[in-house]
């Protein structure tokens, strides 16, 4: 089932008018240069390996939610991906057309959300995601990125998250959230700037900005389970990271060192991360390695092994089972990145009554189709991100049918692209964070 | 300002407040904070619903408030805290607040030599800095990295300077942010502007700034280095001749850059905080000379040491001859000296604290779920609840040690003056 060769007319059309603007101002020379001196410098053994090693027998294709939901569309296949972007870079030594740059731009940024999910199924264990970020770090480098994810970017660098936050709307919001809890939870608090507190809890941009019952939520959680817990006031709480995702990782090195260094100084002993995916990946991996940190210099752990955790030690008693049916979406870079799907069956089969799998999961699990950044693209590439995951549709149909109700994933990335997916088949199924469950059950 | 040779050295232990009786004469006493000269323990506390205030030595300030919040010691043993009253909010010295209320103020900082106090404050979403309860003169749409120098004379920020529409990514190009020093902002803008140092006369602001994308350089008093770099960390002055240096990353790794050229040879995985002797004629960096294992480097020397984790809080000795630093390695911490790692592991260690002479070196240490201080990886036999840093006396005779008891001192907050000639010795 070797793939087919993409055909001439197969290609993305360009939906977004930064990448234009930002194509315009380039010569082909510019264009070659960058790509050249990209080679040179970051092309190193991995990526020489993997670009040389593709046989392109397709077998990658099948697990492409793009590829499977574009009924089979060739050049939606992982492997084809790579041929019409750095394929093209090499095969012409880097003077490639402005027009191919732009459709390199669109395929890495808006038709792969760097799952991984290909790189389980390649013989050779040929990384497709690995490959795209290439391509990305390359847009990033000639100025052509899709405007809301640059935009998001530039937040990051200029307030150290994601949503323009200032620094006294992030302080008011826990300090909000705070005076709310305490109407339920007299003695609760949201400590800050707690020096020597075991636990450093951070979260993402949006949380503040759309989604701060998370955070009271999580006051709830920390009060009851008498942990010793602290957010801090400085820009070091986002622990979210789009510039991993538009190639700027100049920027994810300073994002992640402002954030590791607010523990840190706080002398906390861990650093626990709400749910969310891609933070945990720019957190745990990424960001860590380009600082020279082998490993997170604090121990880090996702909510769902937190939750896990809490449940295991009895720190927190669950008063009444969820009881309505519910399933679970894995999400990638919790999965496939660091195998948390145990932990998180243990915390939904101790706290809900029904649980349906979906099918398939674990790391098997199709992607929400938000990854990766796709989302932060924002408004201009919605339709084709839900159109090209019907396959996602399919399971949570199939999920629907065999009785569940609610769907539950933790993950900020992969919320937001289910609802659209949600919306868009028509699914009658209610999707929720675990943490919503949890408070839902747990003894207060 | 009480100088530190007027704080009491008489040897001896005195329990300067029993914790316990806050926990039943408030509502709730949040974490307590120690002046540094360890004669006063403070905790924000709650009268009644929305009402609180701060609890110095048992007496709580007279006035109350709404809110209490970032309670701190200045330098010079004040207690210090955020408060608003009718959803303005100010600063409370002592429990006296400023003249000034603000819509909101917060990231309190403190010179280092006069305990001036500065924060940043929001009116009307306009931006600024506060010293000493006076604001600065103009705002700006945002603000971050407010600093302010060891004098206390100068408060400096990295701001924007023009406001900016959502998704103008091509106008936030053309650079929107600079600095502004004590409210005036520099002429050049950047694309961004993050960490600052003033120098020591308080004549020159430098601070990161990256000019395209791509560029990362230095700009001092509004002029940037002819060169760039991919990426650069905070700079840093000289202490005696005012040069400049800055982490700064090229082809082949990190390195140290001075006045605007390569200053360092050695090619690090990474090279940040760096910090010279008080003489300036060294210069020390906390850095990985290979990829996850971390070190001290000294005039570009690095030790033979290596850390798998991190290295932290690196410090010269008054006397500039020796570098002590602490270290993580396998989920252990540990005190380290001019490259030779102590043995002892401990849960937690804190920064170290040299005595006068450079000869002792003590920090403040957690071990087995109980905090202790230790002197030359000794522990000293009095364990605590919990402890703040330890301070040599400027003779070097006696060591002050504060912390919440144990046992019989269980929620007792003592202060002991130890004579450090009876200190274990290692
Ligand atoms: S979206 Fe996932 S499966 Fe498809 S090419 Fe990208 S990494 Fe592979
Ligand atoms: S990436 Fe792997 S599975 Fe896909 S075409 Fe190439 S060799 Fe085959
Ligand atoms: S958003 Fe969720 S499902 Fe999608 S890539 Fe991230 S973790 Fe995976």
């Amino acid at each position: 089932m070797a793939i087919a060769e993409p055909k001439s007319n197969d290609k993305p059309i360009v939906l977004d008018d930064a990448i234009i603007e930002g194509a315009e101002k380039l010569s082909e020379e510019d264009i070659a240069r960058v790509i050249n001196d990209m080679i040179k410098t970051e092309g190193g053994a991995r990526f020489k390996a993997y670009l040389n090693t593709c046989m392109s027998c397709g077998y990658c294709s099948e697990a492409c939610h793009f590829y499977l939901s574009n009924d089979k569309e060739p050049r939606f296949a992982p492997a084809a991906k790579v041929k019409q972007t750095l394929g093209e870079f090499t095969k012409k030594k880097g003077r490639v057309s402005r027009e191919t740059l732009m459709q390199a731009c669109e395929i890495a940024f808006t038709e792969c959300n760097l799952c991984r999910r290909c790189m389980m199924y390649c013989p050779f264990g040929i990384d497709i995601a690995f490959l795209m970020l290439f391509v990305r770090r390359v847009c990033h480098k000639l100025g052509v990125v899709p405007r809301y994810i640059q935009d998001t970017a530039h937040s990051h660098s200029a307030t150290m998250n994601q949503m323009w936050v200032q620094e006294d709307e992030w302080i008011d919001t826990l300090q909000w959230q705070e005076d709310e809890a305490k109407d339920e939870f007299p003695d609760l608090r949201i400590p800050i700037e707690k020096e020597g507190a075991d636990v450093y809890y951070s979260v993402i941009g949006p949380e503040p900005k759309f989604r701060a019952q998370l955070i009271y939520q999580a006051a709830v959680l920390m009060h009851v389970a008498k942990i010793d817990w602290t957010m801090t006031s400085s820009p070091g709480w986002d622990n979210s990271d789009m510039c991993m995702y538009t190639g700027d990782l100049e920027m994810t090195a300073r994002l992640k060192k402002v954030h590791f260094e607010s523990a840190l100084r706080l002398r906390n002993k861990r650093i626990v991360m709400g749910e969310c995916g891609h933070a945990f990946r720019s957190v745990y991996d990424v960001g860590n390695r380009f600082l020279g940190w082998k490993m997170p210099p604090i121990e880090v752990v996702h909510a769902v092994a937190f939750y896990d955790e809490l449940l295991r030690e009895n720190r927190i008693k669950i008063a009444q089972k969820f009881d309505r049916p519910v399933t679970f979406h894995d999400p990638c870079n919790i999965v496939r990145g660091q195998g948390l799907h145990e932990k998180a069956r243990n915390v939904i089969r101790q706290t809900c009554e029904t649980f349906i799998e979906m099918e398939p999961n674990r790391e098997h699990n199709f992607c929400c189709s938000a990854g990766g950044g796709v989302i932060n693209c924002g408004p201009p590439y919605k339709n084709k991100r839900v159109e090209s995951n019907r396959v996602k549709a399919d399971q949570l149909i199939a999920a629907r049918e065999k009785g569940a109700e609610i769907l539950i994933a933790p993950c900020h990335n992969c919320h937001g692209g289910l609802e659209d997916i949600i919306h868009h088949y028509k699914i009658d199924i209610e999707i929720k964070f675990l943490i919503d469950i949890l408070f839902d059950c747990m003894e207060k | 300002m009480k100088s530190i040779e007027d704080w009491d050295w008489a040897p001896g232990k005195k329990i300067v407040a029993d914790m316990n009786q806050w926990q039943s004469d408030y509502e709730a006493a949040e974490e307590p904070y120690v002046s540094p000269d360890g004669e006063r323990i403070a905790a924000i506390v709650k009268i009644e619903e929305e009402t609180y205030t701060v609890c110095v030595n048992g007496t709580p300030w007279e006035r109350t408030f709404d809110k209490v919040w970032s309670l701190r010691f200045s330098p010079d043993n004040r207690a210090v805290a955020l408060v608003s009253d009718t959803a303005e909010w100010s600063v409370a010295v002592d429990g006296a607040t400023w003249e000034n209320w603000f819509e909101f103020v917060w990231n309190m900082q403190f010179s280092r030599e006069n305990g001036s106090i500065a924060v940043a404050a929001q009116n009307a979403r306009s931006y600024f800095a506060v010293l000493d309860d006076a604001p600065w003169e103009s705002g700006f749409p945002s603000m971050n990295n407010l600093t302010v120098s060891k004098s206390g004379k100068t408060s400096a920020a990295a701001i924007q300077t023009i406001p900016l529409k959502e998704g103008d990514i091509f106008e936030f190009q053309k650079g929107c942010f600079s600095v502004a020093v004590n409210g005036v902002a520099w002429k050049n803008t950047f694309i961004n502007a993050w960490e600052i140092d003033i120098n020591p006369e308080d004549r020159l602001v430098a601070a990161e700034v990256r000019h395209t994308l791509y560029d990362y350089t230095i700009a001092i008093n509004d002029e940037v280095w002819p060169t760039s770099f991919s990426a650069v960390w905070r700079p840093r002055f000289n202490p005696v001749d005012n040069s400049v240096t800055a982490p700064v990353k090229v082809a082949g790794g990190w390195s140290l850059a001075k006045d605007g050229e390569l200053f360092w040879n050695g090619r690090y995985s990474q090279l940040w905080h760096h910090f010279y002797s008080s003489d300036g004629k060294k210069i020390a960096a906390i850095v990985a000379p290979q990829f996850g294992k971390w070190t001290v480097a000294e005039n570009d020397k690095a030790w033979d040491l290596r850390f798998n984790e991190v290295v932290m809080d690196p410090v010269y000795s008054p006397d500039n001859r020796h570098i002590a630093c602490t270290g993580k390695a396998d989920g252990k911490w540990y005190v380290a000296l001019d490259g030779k790692a102590w043995p002892t592991p401990y849960d937690r260690v804190w920064a170290p604290v040299f005595s006068p002479g450079g000869d002792l070196v003590a920090t403040k240490v957690e071990i087995g779920g109980k905090y202790a201080i230790a002197v030359n990886d000794k522990l000293i036999d009095i364990p605590f609840a919990n402890a703040w840093d330890p301070v040599f006396s400027p003779d070097g005779s006696k060591l002050l040690v504060k912390g919440i008891g144990t046992g019989e001192d269980e929620g007792k907050y003592c202060r002991h003056i130890l004579k450090t000639d009876t200190l274990p010795r290692r």
